[in-house]
């Protein structure tokens, strides 16, 4: 599914990853922890193909080249982010963004470009499932929306877009146990052998719901461990201090 | 149009021939130029005597210069102030020899292959759909009593009404290029709402039978009786070219007893290459009255086009208890120029204006906001709000919001409240990440950022404007 060589990333003259290999294969689910300010958000915005990064290193995604594709064909090349701080965009109407959003990634599979009464089926069958109130997609995109309600918010875009890889970035940060559960529902509920996650996270807790496959710390821009749901188990005891 | 019959025409003074297909007014603005216009329009004495007292009232009046946008020095001597419509066999015989890129902007818009062709001035069949449509609306219009004709046939038709209204709103003498209108208005249209009625249909030029071509100096009267109501579409989306430079248009409304108009406008001239050259000079001079008790005037308009935009749809609030809106979108692209705003002027008692400004500005342009809120000292307990928001794309353009406020009255009360904003990479990653592209992505903000205006539009206006909003602002994020 995905294959990072030797990734670099910079900005503003500071290296942020310098030098990091990961491979994802088809139906797993990754999970990176790691110290505030290690490089987390940034390796999730230069998957996604976010701009002003200089990049070296391999990128590799269903087996072709990602450095030098857009944001926009990535995602719908079925790459998607759940991002940490989803942004407002005042006067846009949240359900009619995704619309937007959907019919552009079926128009580049040569899907036929739903109507809006489908479109709102569709919204309201996955909402139900993940039991989130649909009543926030007829707000302005993230205006006024409550921290857990962004997050919920991006989980069912995830689930409406059907992507194939998904970055979770602190999805899980700031949620009560119940937004929790519909978080972890949501990622569970998606997970199938051709479908793979990478779950950024700072808590154990999320991880006992949604079972990684693989647990890294990611550490100042490098991968300094990785092991399965037992370096989270210690991570949570100990603390980064002892990895390094 | 072609010139071989200007000089015979020149020798001709104002006569007229009957050779209507290629006649042109003598070069130059002159009493003569003047009359031969009121001739051909078949006016009665009482306007061409109107006309010439604005003429001789221009002579002492200079263009003025307060306004951001400079442009070159006009040459009044040079232009023509008449044309007949074209002849069909000076306009192109197909769309194969319109300029594409137009036709490419017609297509992105969802514009009808018929309407394309009217609007890029190729030559269509005597049965044209929008013909046949317009009879059938004026049928309806008539039943109801309502006059909805070109301002040429108001006058000959109407004169009582006419000589009423015309220029109670917009006086002679106001200013230069309203005076100048005044003088050598070719067209325009006239409606009249009789008391009670509310008018069935959103009226527009485009159902205006023999209206397919805009004047240079268009003049619009529209008078809503008491208890009468009246939405008005002026414009269209698609891109308009035209061969005159200066475009100076005046328009009119007046609002009687619990009378409401509803005016909408979407400006789309052309607006000058990438470079800055060529485009329209769009000095419009609009003005409402609220002349009766609880009557309302709302001015939305969504502007684009020209080279320089120039123009304050403005309310006279006369009537207690009157309302007054503006509701404007005015999007800067490449070197196009914006001064745009409006005057609410308070006079009667509990008097309300309401004003929205979404500017936005892109490449090198330059748009500027500017207002009068003005409360009269017998305008007690009356309210303005004003919230003016500017976007800024690119660090090479410039906003500027210019509030001027006069409030005489102690009972009454303005708010201003004003934003400065850039369009901010993280919203269009976002956007980019659902699968947008950048053009996709601006589209979508700046159509957020504009929303409370676009809601104020007709709904098969809303839709087209959405998508203009995004076309006008192409290429403008790299
Ligand atoms: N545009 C930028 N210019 C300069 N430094 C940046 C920029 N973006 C990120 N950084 C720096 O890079 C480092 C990594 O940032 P990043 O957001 O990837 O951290 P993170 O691992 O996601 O942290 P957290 O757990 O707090 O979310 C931080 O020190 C941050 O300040
Ligand atoms: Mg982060």
């Amino acid at each position: 599914m995905l294959e990072i060589k030797n990734l670099k990333a910079s900005i503003n003259s500071r290296d942020i990853i310098k030098g990091l290999d990961i491979t994802i294969k088809p139906g797993e689910l990754h999970a990176i922890m790691g110290p505030n300010g290690s490089g987390k958000s940034t390796l999730a915005n230069v998957l996604s193909g976010k701009n002003g990064y200089h990049i070296s290193g391999v990128i590799q995604y269903k087996g072709k080249n990602l450095i030098e594709i857009p944001v926009d064909e990535r995602a719908q090349k079925g790459i998607f982010l759940a991002f940490q701080y989803p942004t407002e965009i005042p006067g846009v109407n949240t359900n009619n963004f995704l619309k937007t959003s959907l019919n552009k990634v079926r128009k580049s599979k040569g899907e036929k470009e739903l109507d809006t009464l489908t479109f709102l089926k569709i919204v309201k069958e996955k909402s139900a499932e993940l039991g989130i109130d649909e009543k926030i997609l007829s707000r302005q995109l993230n205006v006024g929306f409550s921290g857990g309600e962004k997050k919920k918010n991006e989980i069912l875009q995830m689930k409406i877009l059907d992507p194939s890889f998904m970055i979770l970035d602190e999805t899980d940060s700031g949620l009560d146990i119940d937004a929790l559960k519909t978080i972890a529902n949501g990622v569970n509920s998606s997970r199938d052998k051709k479908k793979s996650f990478l779950v950024i996270t700072h808590y154990q807790r999320l991880l006992n719901y949604i079972k990684p496959d693989f647990v890294h710390v990611l550490s100042d821009g490098k991968i300094v461990k990785s092991g399965g749901m037992e370096l989270a188990v210690e991570l949570e005891k100990t603390g980064y201090k002892k990895i390094k | 149009m072609k010139n071989q019959n200007i000089n015979t025409l020149e020798d001709y003074k104002y006569g007229f021939t009957t050779d209507i297909e290629s006649i042109r007014a003598p070069k130059g603005l002159s009493e003569n130029s003047i009359k031969f216009i009121s001739k051909m329009k078949k006016e009665p004495q009482w306007m061409l005597d109107w006309r010439l007292k604005a003429f001789n009232r221009l002579k002492n009046l200079k263009e003025p210069n307060w306004q951001k946008p400079k442009y070159p020095k006009i040459n009044y001597q040079d232009l023509y102030y008449y044309s007949a419509p074209k002849s069909a066999s000076e306009k192109p015989k197909s769309l194969d020899e319109v300029d594409p890129k137009l036709i490419e902007t017609y297509k992105k818009l969802g514009i009808p292959l018929n309407e394309q062709k009217r609007l890029s001035g190729v030559a269509v069949d005597a049965v044209f759909d929008s013909v046949s449509v317009a009879t059938t609306y004026k049928e309806e219009l008539t039943k109801k009593g309502i006059i909805f004709c070109s301002i040429s046939e108001a006058i000959r038709n109407h004169p009582d009404l006419v000589k009423k209204y015309l220029g109670s709103v917009i006086p002679l003498t106001d200013h230069y290029f309203a005076t100048l209108n005044s003088a050598v208005f070719t067209d325009g249209s006239f409606v009249y709402i009789p008391p009670k009625v509310r008018c069935p249909m959103e009226l527009s030029t485009y159902f205006r039978i023999n209206a397919s071509e805009t004047g240079q100096f268009e003049r619009t009267l529209i008078i809503a009786d008491k208890g009468s109501y009246v939405s008005y579409l002026e414009g269209c989306t698609a891109p308009m070219r035209d061969e005159n430079q200066l475009h100076a248009a005046n328009v009119e409304l007046v609002a009687l007893d619990d009378a409401e108009i509803k005016y909408s406008t979407v400006q789309n001239w052309y607006p000058g290459d990438k470079d800055g050259v060529g485009g329209i000079y769009n000095f419009v001079t609009k003005r409402g009255a609220c002349r009766g008790k609880n009557s309302k005037i709302s001015w939305t308009q969504v502007e684009t086009g020209s080279a320089i935009t120039w123009k304050y749809p403005s309310c006279i609030l006369q009537g207690d208890n009157s309302v007054g809106e503006f509701y404007s979108i005015a999007i800067t692209n490449n070197h196009q120029k914006a001064d745009t705003g409006t005057k609410m002027i308070h006079l009667g008692k509990n008097t309300k204006s309401k004003i929205i400004s979404k500017g936005i500005s892109a490449g090198q342009a330059d748009n500027t906001y500017r207002g009068l809120v003005d409360i009269g000292k017998n305008a007690s307990n009356s309210r303005n709000f004003t919230q003016c928001d500017s976007l800024l794309m690119g660090n090479k353009c410039g906003a500027h919001t210019v509030p001027y406020i006069k409030n005489k009255n102690s009972s009454s009360t303005v708010e201003h409240e004003a934003t400065t904003s850039k369009i901010n990479d993280e919203q269009l990653f976002y956007c980019n990440q659902r699968g947008m592209n950048q053009e996709e992505a601006v589209s979508l903000i700046v159509n957020g950022f504009c929303k409370e205006v676009l809601q104020q539009l007709p709904m098969e206006f809303a839709v087209e404007a959405q998508k203009l909003v995004g076309i006008s602002l192409e290429g403008s994020v790299g």
